[in-house]
């Protein structure tokens, strides 16, 4: 019986923090395959974790044209950034400019 | 003299793109042989730029060259190993090796910021002169599924290293 209570009461505290934090913060995937960037065109809100998957064998970077960010990424590997700025940014890979992609990030 | 280099220039690109262009219709081993000598022809022509370039720009260039080209011609071995397809050589693959050896012993002739400008010249001229094959002869010949993919990633890349040499020569004026 106590335990049962100790239980329901931890279920409350565990409840209440998640549903008092605004939202969550989302990690958004976008894979770069056969020189292609998938998808083109992503939206993500600032705080959002942006994991850019890299599949060719080929070294790719996802390089902002304002500046913004600038990741290098290994072949087969994955590069995360976190998203600090609002506004639509085009990228695009050093290597490889004809990969191109844009990037909305809401407030 | 720079009149003169780029009418050699010309006469290459026009040279290639009636090699490349000429008639039977290709096997899959040739496909792969010419696409296979397409990229060992850039590695080559990238690591005299890593010995006789002069601007940082245009060794790091050679550099993505070597990094690339090695690693879909690796890729390129892989798939036609597992497809039991013996490249052949053939005319193309023979005439494109010609003409690079022609060109590295010419590009072999100058130095620094004239090399840096010849190589990088012949790069976006080449690459076109590839993604132009690809695309209009060795893709529609090819019959083998996963063969056609990989040259459709090889188009690809080319078109990429062509827009990033014109980078290149832009940032050398």
């Amino acid at each position: 019986m106590l335990s049962r209570c100790a239980a329901a009461i931890l279920g409350a505290l565990l409840l209440v923090p998640a549903a008092c934090v605004p939202a969550a913060a989302a990690t958004i995937q976008i894979t770069m395959e056969n020189l292609e960037i998938e998808p083109a065109v992503a939206s993500a809100k600032v705080g959002d974790t942006i994991e850019w998957i890299n599949k060719d064998v080929l070294v790719h970077t996802a390089t902002a044209r304002n500046g913004d960010f600038d990741v290098t990424l290994p072949p087969k590997k994955t590069e995360s950034v976190v998203l600090k700025k609002a506004g639509t940014v085009d990228y695009y890979c050093r290597y490889h400019p004809n990969m191109k992609a844009t990037l909305k990030v809401a407030p | 003299m720079f009149v003169r280099m780029s009418a050699a220039i010309a006469a290459i690109c026009f040279l290639s793109g009636a090699v490349l262009a000429q008639g039977a219709k290709l096997t899959d081993p040739q496909i792969a042989h010419i696409a296979y000598t397409a990229g060992e022809i850039d590695i080559k022509a990238a690591k005299q730029a890593l010995e006789k370039g002069h601007s940082k720009e245009v060794k790091q260039f050679a550099q993505d060259m070597v990094r690339d080209h090695e690693a879909v011609n690796k890729q390129a071995l892989d798939l036609v190993k597992k497809l039991k397809v013996t490249p052949e050589d053939n005319d193309t693959s023979r005439s494109l090796s010609k003409q690079a050896n022609e060109k590295y012993a010419e590009l072999g002739k100058l130095k620094g910021a004239a090399f840096d400008k010849a190589y990088i010249e012949n790069e976006v001229a080449y690459h076109k002169t590839v993604s132009n094959a690809l695309e209009t002869q060795l893709i529609p010949s090819a019959t083998n599924p996963e063969l056609k993919n990989l040259l459709q990633t090889g188009l690809k890349i080319f078109q990429g290293h062509e827009q990033h040499a014109e980078h290149v020569e832009a940032d050398l004026k």
